[in-house]
This record gives structure tokens, C-alpha cells and sequence, in this order.
């Protein structure tokens, strides 16, 4: 067990600041990413995808918006996306109807929903028993500091390649942003998500009268998506910024080499 | 192979076959309490049923949002159908007087009510959204007899899993559980708005069961079939739309 500590070991627990972690481990055998990351990263990479394939499918079929309760073609949305349309009750302008992808796309955005939540309780649940957010996301207080937050933004402005005190962990702004798509993003998307569902709101009729109606649930669905591919763009950037081979080895064995000084 | 792969493997190998079994438990469980849907084979049976199941654990009972009249739709939209055949027009030119509702299958008192007859059960009335898979909504006011008076009307057998309901319209149909048959907002619809049922909206009787997505709620229906097995219809899937590859339980 002890040749594989994952990022940030536990003799470096105690420090708290991701440029100060961990040196107690010869970097050879060390790794910055534990095998609950690496299995839940991918497992949600999976199904992340498979949910936006299948949910820009479902959006064809009614590619408008609307706020409240009620939206339909004889209503005015507040955001019509000008797509061609599976059904051709729609009008969108086009001269033709896209072959109707529903049935297998609502099948598919549920069962990746079934894993992306499951894999999701998993992490959550032993990220904190395992101290993998408070070791690895939660900033260190000296680290919000207005001069700390802006010279990480500057350095990712530039697309700096991080030195070697990311080799092991994330800096600040990294956590920051991680901790918004968890903690915030996700549980916005899987609420809204449900809030669309009658059966659901027959349970829970809350779920969907604090979010102002089941359309503005999927108004805000498909904006908290948007959210989210920007998150996921800006995320695979930074891989590349970072150092394409070393990041991918280092989700995919736990490894990582630290750059050379 | 050193000591800690092989007790890794052993480890594992148990985990598997503990697994499997645990989920083999389960799956008897599950089937004897009505929790695995007809299309819970195939690629996305797991996730079907882990959302059929979870509904019906947690909303088995429950009703489904009830609108004030200010929140009714203006202009509600009555989605599209197929051509109507010559069967329904012949019906419709004659004011629907012969329209008729056949039930038939694990029943007592297998029986056909004529329009007339459904128009003088009781009714019940219900301010409800509608809608569809494809993310479209309107409220509208609905009144309709229970479906649960209909099955208690004709005596429906205990075994009676599933009511399998058509529309006049070929090759249209789907079903249903108890646990949606019985639910006293499950209508035979035959007023919307406090008007007779238009024709665009499933006149002369539709099938309003407000818990499940708009596919579900088929229009023109002229048979109900108690069942307690849906293998018989169509590909075994309990519907037309799951026979086209949708989901059979739309709660989601």
C-alpha cells in the first residue's frame, strides 16, 4: 500500500497549501492521482458524454426555450436555437425534418444519468471519508488571498505551463473551479433533470415549484450544460497546456513525471 | 504469482460471484414485486429498470401536480396525428352515438360501453399539464371517468397486471401497471376544458394518466385488454412506442 500513495500522501496532510505537498516519498513511487479518481473520472468522462450525445438529440426535437410551466410551438420561447428539428411540428425554417433519434437518446440519457449519479455518490461519499477534498480541493486559506487568486489567474491567462509544485496536486484556482462543478453544477443539473420528470414531481412537486415550472426547469437544464461544456473545454485545454502525455498517464496509471527545473 | 495477486484475485473472484448472485436475489425480488418493466431486456434494461423501480418504490401513490385555472394554457397545442382512417370518420360524421369501448381479457364481466354509457359514469376532474417527450407542455382541465371504476365495473380478476389500452387508429397502443390503472387521476378523458374532448386533443375518449409523458396518453380509445402478461402484444414490449424503440414506463 505504501509504494502507491495517491496525490498529496497522507505524510503531507498536514500541509495545506498545494505548493508546499508532499516530499516525504520518493517522487518514483509516488502518485498524484488516487485509483478512486482515476476510476470515477473516467467513469464520469463516459457517461458526461453519453448524456450531452444524447441530450443535444432530445433538444432537436424542440430545439425552443421557454419560462414557467408551459412552452410549446404555439407559444413564444424566450430562446429558439434555429436548429433543424426532428418532428416536423416544429417550425423552424428548414425545408426538412431530421429522422426522429428519440427513443434510443432518452433510453441512453437515462441509464448514463444512473451512472453518472451512482459514480457521483461514490466519490462524494469517499472523497470525504478518504480526505481526498480536503487534501487535493479545498484551498488553503493563505491561497484566496486577491494576490494568490490573481497571479494564478495570470498564470493560466498566459497558459504558463504550471511548474513543479502542480506536479503532485492542483493550484487554487483548479480547486476553486473542481469544487464548483461538484458541488454546484452537477447537483444543478441532476435537480433540474428531475424536475422534468412527472413522476418524480409527483413526489416531490418542490423540485420543480422552486425552480418556477417544469419549463424554466429545462431552460435552466440546458444552460447549466452549456456550463459544463465550457467547463469541459476549458478543462481539456488545460491538459494540453499542462503537458498532454504526463496528465493522461497520470489519470490513466496514477503516475506522473515532475518537469524537469 | 506472488501472495498479494493471488489474494487480490481470490479477493475479487468472490466479490464477483457475490455480486452476481446478490443481483440474481435481487432481480427475483424486484419481478415478484412488480418492479422490472417489459423492456428491461436489451442494452438499456438496467437503467430502465433502476428508474421504473425507484418511481415505483417512491411515487407509487403519489399524485401528480394539479394546476389553478389561471395556470391553463391558453392555447394548448394538440400535437399532430396520423391521417384518421375511414373507420373514425364514418364514427365522427354520425356525432360518435356508436362509438364504443370494448374491454375484454381477465375480467368478470367482460363488457363494450357505448359513448353514451362512459359520459354517464362519474367523473372526475382534474387541472393537469401534459407532456411530451420531446419537452413541450400545456395545462389543461380534464374530466373523464376513473379508469379504476371502469376495471371495477367489469370485475377485473385479481391477477390483472397490466391494462393494455388502443386507439381506434391502427398499430396504437400501450399499457400500463395497477399501480397507474388504479390512480385516481387516471381518466378515461371524454371533456377537456369543460367541452366535449376535440377531436385534435383524442375526442371522443383518450387516455389521460398525468404521471406519465404525453405518448402515453392514447387517443380515440376504443378496447382495453386486462392482462397479466404483456408478451402477447405486439413485440412483448407493452406498447407501440416501445415496439419503436421508446421506453415503456415515460414517469421520466
Amino acid at each position: 500500500m505504501n509504494a502507491s500513495l495517491p496525490i498529496a500522501d497522507r505524510g503531507a496532510r498536514q500541509l495545506s497549501s498545494s505548493a508546499k505537498l508532499g516530499s516525504a516519498v520518493p517522487a518514483a513511487h509516488r502518485k498524484r492521482h488516487s485509483g478512486l479518481v482515476r476510476v470515477t473520472h473516467w467513469t464520469t468522462t463516459v457517461a458526461f458524454l453519453a448524456l450531452l450525445v444524447s441530450g443535444g438529440e432530445i433538444v432537436l426535437s424542440h430545439p425552443r426555450f421557454y419560462w414557467g410551466e408551459t412552452g410549446n410551438v404555439n407559444m413564444r420561447p424566450w430562446l429558439n436555437l434555429h436548429l433543424p428539428s426532428s418532428r416536423d411540428t416544429v417550425p423552424t425554417g428548414y425545408g426538412y425534418v431530421l429522422p426522429d433519434q428519440n427513443g434510443w437518446s432518452r433510453y441512453l440519457h437515462f441509464q448514463a444519468a444512473w451512472l453518472a449519479v451512482g459514480t457521483g455518490l461514490f466519490y462524494v461519499l469517499f472523497g470525504f471519508f478518504a480526505g481526498h477534498f480536503r487534501r487535493n480541493l479545498f484551498p488553503a486559506a493563505s491561497d484566496l488571498s486577491i494576490k494568490e487568486l490573481g497571479g494564478s489567474l495570470v498564470r493560466h491567462l498566459r497558459f504558463e505551463r504550471p511548474g513543479k509544485e502542480e506536479a503532485w496536486s492542483y493550484n487554487v484556482l483548479q480547486r476553486l473551479t473542481y469544487l464548483l462543478v461538484i458541488f454546484v453544477l452537477f447537483p444543478l443539473i441532476i435537480w433540474t433533470g428531475l424536475a422534468m420528470s412527472f413522476g418524480f414531481t409527483s413526489e416531490f412537486p418542490l423540485a420543480v415549484r422552486l425552480l418556477g415550472g417544469q419549463q424554466t426547469a429545462r431552460s435552466l437544464h440546458f444552460l447549466v450544460t452549456i456550463f459544463l461544456v465550457l467547463f469541459l473545454l476549458i478543462h481539456v485545454l488545460m491538459v494540453f497546456v499542462a503537458g498532454f502525455r504526463n496528465r493522461m498517464r497520470a489519470m490513466i496509471t496514477g503516475r506522473a513525471t515532475p518537469p524537469m527545473e | 504469482m506472488s501472495n498479494i495477486s493471488r489474494r487480490k484475485f481470490i479477493t475479487t473472484g468472490l466479490a464477483v460471484a457475490a455480486g452476481a448472485s446478490g443481483i440474481a436475489v435481487a432481480a427475483k425480488v424486484a419481478q415478484h414485486h412488480g418492479l422490472i418493466p417489459p423492456d428491461a431486456g436489451g442494452l438499456y434494461g438496467p437503467g430502465e429498470t433502476l428508474t421504473y423501480a425507484a418511481q415505483r418504490l417512491l411515487t407509487r401513490h403519489s399524485m401528480a401536480r394539479e394546476f389553478s385555472r389561471s395556470e391553463m394554457s391558453k392555447n394548448p397545442f394538440a400535437n399532430e396525428v396520423d391521417p384518421l382512417g375511414d373507420e373514425f370518420k364514418r364514427l365522427q360524421a354520425a356525432s360518435f352515438v356508436d362509438w364504443r369501448v370494448t374491454v375484454d381479457g381477465m375480467a368478470a364481466r367482460p363488457a363494450s360501453f357505448s359513448l353514451a354509457e362512459i359520459r354517464s359514469f362519474p367523473t372526475s376532474t382534474q387541472i393537469t399539464m401534459i407532456g411530451c417527450e420531446e419537452g413541450w407542455t400545456y395545462i389543461a382541465e380534464w374530466t373523464g371517468v376513473p379508469l379504476s371504476y371502469i376495471l371495477d365495473r367489469v370485475g377485473a380478476l385479481p391477477q390483472v397486471r397490466y391494462i393494455v389500452y388502443r386507439s381506434i387508429q391502427p398499430d396504437w397502443w400501450e399499457s400500463i401497471d395497477m399501480a397507474d390503472a388504479l390512480h385516481p387521476q387516471t381518466l378515461l378523458a371524454h371533456r377537456m376544458n369543460g367541452n366535449e374532448l376535440p377531436v385534435p386533443f383524442g375526442g371522443p375518449v383518450r387516455l389521460r394518466v398525468p404521471r406519465q409523458l404525453g405518448y402515453k396518453n392514447v387517443k380515440y380509445i376504443n378496447r382495453l385488454t386486462l392482462t397479466d402478461n404483456l408478451k402477447p402484444f405486439g413485440k412483448g414490449l407493452g406498447g407501440a412506442n416501445p415496439d419503436g424503440g421508446y421506453a415503456w414506463y415515460a414517469g421520466i
